[in-house]
């Protein structure tokens, strides 16, 4: 410690001296910087330091920025390309676009429309959903609730190892050995259930929207699953235990605390999932039949989807036909948008409930 | 409504660990009993033992024997929930469920036990909210949040929402432990007025308020950090702080605790 209590109380006292004394001293002597008697910061008197003006706080909040607006210059990007590509295509389609439900957009007088990729789209990512979110719901309660963590850490694991599977392989395997189960089941489905529209139609079977669709959900299930988890596991303690000193069963602990806190975390994942359903492309081109037809028949042999097509068409396409894939890109983009816009109503519509919680 | 809790020789564990030695204590009908003492003594593990919340931890249980009016409600055939329907529970910190608008919580446990009659929902909710002393604050907005209200108004819809489901037995854990003097002085107010139809428990570390609110008090400490918390002194409210038995109760009510 040596003086360094004395040259404070000297500080103190007649600062602007001490302050000056002190830096002749050190520069004088040329004592090693780290010498003791002269504090980093001037606790003394003397002016306070100026601020910075380049610092690391002005690099980092000039490099968050850029970040933050690159996103809208790569979004904005995107949709000046697709538009300018889109545009000459479909104005030389000899179709209405919209309604038009075949794809020939390679000939002289093109003919296409996007009827029948935007139903196949919907309809693969919506039955995926409806198979994949239940039992993804059911899978997030156990790990976050029901199982012992002894049990639920490497199940936990193997579920996201799930989501880390190529879509390719997926693709792969439905095609190669999931279609057979699929073929056997549609089969069956038809003999003891054809009055129902959907399971109607003789056949053949297998390389179906359903196959498609039960690939999907097998791709979409990791997402839900561990999203959903993390929302669960995050239901505050205290609001479990409030439950189950009301007399709550487990069961209705879950119903009263943890769903209801966990829903927009829960339709958050749901719509990540559906955005990885809508946008999957190569798994469904393996999988789908590739037919032209609006059908609700889901075990026929057949169904279609925008990125499936444009996967599978892209090669031979001439100019017109890139352009008309393009086009049908940007119907995917803007159903993706309106579903994101709907999920985040959905989430801010009970926000207060949200905000006011601690 | 009300009902005697007699506990016998209750021993509380968190795995291996003894958190409570066999406490006997016998608490009568339309009392209020405080339990103080230290940090870590003990107190809201026997607390929670009333209800079986202890056993709710992994790994927590208890030996001995907890009767409400000559029933063991440790019994293998008694159901928890209908344990923790007669004997409610108000939490250390405010915790109306986020989700739900003020006369949802209230009526949160009247829907768990399955009343779905909006008339009898009504009924309760006013009910409880006039006794928890909040109705005339919250009656025009009873369809917003509960987490919007201040923490003394959170805390006394929580005290709501337990006496809904018109229990026997109310225990409180440190209740006003999160909340300011005025706040306080409204829930013991509130105390005073449910001891006509409950039995309350509550833990606390003020003593003042041990004092002015209960009719007996338990004293709970520890040796030293490990050891299981004991009862070391249980008497009338009047006793414990005027005249105690023990020498540490003494030690600790004057301050001196150490």
């Amino acid at each position: 410690m040596g003086d360094y209590p004395s040259s404070r109380s000297e500080n103190a006292t007649a600062s602007d001296s001490g302050v000056i004394g002190r830096h002749t001293r050190g520069a004088g002597t040329g004592v090693s910087p780290s010498s003791h008697d002269e504090p980093p910061f001037g606790g003394g008197g003397g002016a306070l330091p100026k601020k910075a003006r380049f610092g690391m706080e002005a690099g980092f909040k000039g490099l968050s920025v850029a970040a933050g607006a690159m996103v809208l210059v790569i979004i904005v990007a995107i949709a000046i390309f697709l538009i300018s590509k889109a545009v000459p295509a479909i104005r030389a389609d000899n179709e209405n676009f919209l309604t038009f439900n075949q794809w020939f957009p390679n000939e002289t007088e093109p003919r296409f429309g996007i009827a029948v990729l935007a139903f196949g789209t919907l309809l693969t990512s919506i039955i995926a959903l409806l198979v994949a979110v239940p039992i993804a719901l059911g899978i997030a309660l156990f790990l976050s609730h029901y199982a012992p963590r002894r049990l639920a850490t490497p199940l936990g694991f193997v579920i996201d190892l799930l989501a880390a599977v190529p879509s390719v392989v997926f693709g792969l395997w439905g095609r190669d050995v999931f279609m057979e189960p699929v073929r056997e089941f549609s089969t069956w489905l038809n003999k003891y259930f054809s009055w129902i529209p959907i399971f109607g139609g003789d056949g053949p079977f297998g390389r179906s929207v359903l196959l498609g669709s039960l690939v999907l959900a097998i791709m979409v299930l990791p997402i839900v699953t561990s999203l959903s988890r993390e929302v669960f596991r995050q239901t505050p303690g205290m609001n479990e235990e409030a439950a189950l000193a009301l007399g709550a069963t487990k069961w209705e602990m879950i119903r009263t605390a943890v769903l209801p806190y966990g829903k927009p975390g829960v339709i958050a994942a749901v719509m990540l999932g559906l955005g990885r359903a809508l946008g999957e492309t190569i798994a469904l081109a393996m999988t789908l039949g590739i037919v032209f037809n609006i059908s609700f028949n889901i075990i026929e042999n057949g169904g279609n989807s925008i990125a499936a097509n444009i996967a599978n068409a892209f090669g031979e396409a001439n100019e017109t036909g890139r352009g008309a894939l393009i086009a049908s890109g940007l119907v995917l983009f803007a159903i993706t948008l309106v579903v994101n816009m709907a999920a985040r109503a959905i989430i801010y519509r009970r926000r207060e409930f949200r905000d006011s919680a601690a | 409504m009300a009902k005697r809790i007699e506990a016998s020789n209750v021993s509380s564990y968190y795995g291996s660990f003894k958190a409570i030695d066999s406490v006997s204590m016998t608490v009568e009908p339309k009392t209020i009993t405080a339990l103080i003492g230290p940090s870590g003594c003990g107190k809201s593990t026997f607390l929670r033992s009333v209800n079986r919340m202890h056993e709710v931890l992994p790994g927590a249980r208890i030996e001995g024997s907890l009767t409400i009016d000559d029933q063991n409600i440790y019994d293998p055939d008694v159901d928890v929930t209908a344990v923790r329907r007669m004997i409610g529970m108000v939490f250390q910190r405010p915790n109306p469920f986020p989700t739900m608008s003020i006369y949802e919580n209230v009526v949160a446990g009247l829907k768990l036990n399955g009343v779905k009659k909006k008339s009898v929902l009504d009924d309760a909710a006013e009910q409880s909210l006039k006794s928890a002393n909040l109705w005339n604050e919250v009656k025009d907005r009873l369809n917003r949040p509960g987490a919007g209200l201040s923490g003394g108004q959170q805390q006394r819809l929580c005290i709501a929402r337990t006496i809904a489901v018109e229990p026997q037995v109310v225990l409180m854990d440190e209740p006003c432990s999160a909340l300011d003097p005025i706040s306080t002085l409204a829930i013991e107010d509130l105390m005073f007025k449910l001891k006509d139809r409950f039995t309350i428990i509550i833990v606390t570390h003020n003593m003042q308020q041990a004092a002015r609110v209960s009719d007996k008090t338990g004293f709970f400490s520890i040796d030293k950090t490990g050891d299981p918390g004991r009862l070391i002194e249980y008497d009338d409210t009047q006793k414990i702080f005027s005249n105690p038995t023990e020498k540490k109760t003494e030690d600790y009510i004057t301050g001196r605790f150490g």
